[in-house]
């Protein structure tokens, strides 16, 4: 696979910054709602289901399972494949699926978070497990 | 409050052109406004209502200027933006602003130049960070769609293929269409792998054009010489993954928008003679299909197969001009012109090798934005009078 690609860097705003802060040492992060008990991602102030305020970060185990994929053969920056997971804690989330074999990917596999560098906060990635 | 009968189609207009690089986008919409303003048999200063989405160049207030519209009379603008299905949804605003006495000659257009340029990027999300960089594009959202979808309800590629089929019988009647060969399931299955599982002849086609509308009141319409095109029913909705929570990529907005609009018409599905469904790939209509309850969910494969959405052929025929699977697709946006050829069925004016036969209910449905990611569905049911 393509050893070079390159990722742009987030932006980051107020509300996403301690995301991406504890991605600089490696922890993925989600948010729960203590008032409802949901985990959502992407992470929120206000909780999307019951609006409360009282969100707070958590670490995710960073295990998931493949939701859906597809292989995106036609891309200038050659071939990627673009899915959704499914975290152990319940959220499921938009990802690339990376250092594998892109044709054998199998919705249901499992697979675990692997942080990828850009200029700046490095990016969540999945790779089987 | 209903908009049902409340607007009549009036004036429609589709630019012949599929490649217009010798025209600007703002002279597209302006050929496209005054198309379907001749068609009503209107004039430019009759207009008092107007309706455009993000391909309309530096949005509503610089193309109701560059379009000459009286100002003086202008009274109604809405520049909704859903993406491929903004123009049914500002069919369903135009009926409410007629409904409610604030426009009684609505304008709506759309065009543009994908094929001959680069269209400008969309403006970025909350979640842009957390998406951005993975690369979702049309090609593969929808694929992850058809992806999720074969695996839960066993739909196979030769079934999506059928719906392409189906569009190719309908486009070789169709003189302006882009992809006029007939094409079989096996053509399909063979043309190359686009994004798993959608190969090339899954895709619509680029092309730039455009088309136009107007919508007017029930005493207006009658007044003029076409024939009677009434909107009855039209819904629309919105989904996305909404945090991550119960993720289901098998079905769209559309199973919200359609029964809105059914609910409004007081028909069902049964009662559809023509079904114009937003093609921009195949799987977009099999979901669809199903979300407007023409058939169970997870048994759009079957319902699609054997032919069953061509026209004199099977029990429901769909985009009879070919649609954007073989036909056009301006601007990356298939909504306006499922609404023209749902009004050219209902008005007998399809090409006769494919005008279904008294032919009175017909529907416009569509989506826009990423049908696997965020998007936006629309539904118009439309009756002859």
């Amino acid at each position: 696979m393509s050893e070079a690609k390159k990722y742009p860097a987030p932006v980051t705003n107020p509300e996403t910054a301690a995301f991406w802060d504890a991605a600089k040492e490696g922890k993925f992060m989600i948010k729960r709602c203590t008032a409802c008990g949901e985990a959502h991602y992407f992470p929120r102030a206000i909780c999307p289901f019951c609006y409360s305020d009282k969100t707070v970060w958590e670490e995710s185990s960073g295990e998931a399972t493949i939701y859906t994929w597809s292989l995106m053969r036609k891309s200038p920056t050659g071939p990627y494949a673009i899915g959704y997971v499914t975290l152990k804690e319940g959220p499921s989330l938009q990802t690339n699926f990376v250092d594998c074999d892109l044709t054998t990917l199998k919705i249901g596999q499992k697979v675990k978070v692997v942080f990828k560098p850009t200029d700046g906060a490095p990016l969540p990635f999945f790779t089987p497990a | 409050m209903t908009i049902k009968g409340k607007a009549y189609i009036a004036g429609i207009f589709e630019h012949p052109t599929r490649h217009a690089p010798d025209k600007s986008t703002a002279q597209l919409h302006a050929e496209v406004a005054k198309g379907a303003i001749e068609d009503a048999g209107l004039s430019k200063d009759d207009v008092d209502g107007y309706f455009c989405a993000g391909d309309a160049p530096g949005g509503a207030w610089p193309m109701v200027d560059y379009l000459g519209l009286n100002t003086k009379k202008l009274r109604h603008v809405d520049s909704t933006e859903t993406g491929g299905c903004s123009y049914i949804i500002h069919l369903g605003h135009a009926a409410e602003a007629i409904a409610a006495g604030k426009c009684s000659i609505a304008l709506i257009t759309l065009a543009g130049k994908p094929r001959t340029g680069a269209m400008p990027p969309r403006a970025a999300g909350a979640e842009a960070d957390f998406e951005s960089a993975y690369g979702a594009t049309t090609h593969n959202a929808y694929g992850m769609c058809a992806m999720r979808h074969m695996h839960d309800y066993g739909t196979t590629s030769e079934q999506l293929a059928w719906i392409k089929v189906a569009a190719s019988h309908h486009a070789q009647y169709n003189p302006h269409a882009m992809l006029k060969d007939v094409v079989t399931v096996e053509d399909v299955l063979n043309s190359p792998m686009i994004s798993d599982p959608l190969h090339r002849m899954d895709c619509c086609v680029v092309s730039d054009g455009g088309g136009a509308l107007i919508v007017t009141t029930p005493e207006i319409a009658k007044s003029l010489k076409k024939p009677l095109v009434k909107l009855i029913g039209h819904g629309e909705a919105m989904k996305g993954p909404r945090g991550g929570k119960d993720l289901d990529l098998t079905y769209s907005a559309g199973i919200w928008s359609g029964p809105r609009a059914f609910e409004e018409a007081g028909i069902t599905p049964k009662d559809i003679k023509y079904a114009s469904i937003y093609d921009s790939f195949t799987i977009t209509v099999l979901m669809q299909l199903e979300d407007l309850g023409f058939c169970k969910k997870g048994e759009g494969g079957k319902f699609v197969a054997d032919g069953n959405l061509i026209s004199g052929v099977g029990k429901l025929p769909f985009n009879t001009d070919g649609g954007g699977l073989c036909s056009n697709h301006p601007v990356n946006r298939g909504g306006m012109t499922k609404i023209l050829e749902a009004v050219r069925q209902l008005r007998g004016e399809a090409h006769p090798k494919v005008q279904v036969q008294n032919c009175d209910l017909a529907i416009a449905h569509g989506t826009g934005g990423l049908l696997g990611v965020r998007h936006a569905a629309s539904t118009a049911i439309l009756e002859r009078v």
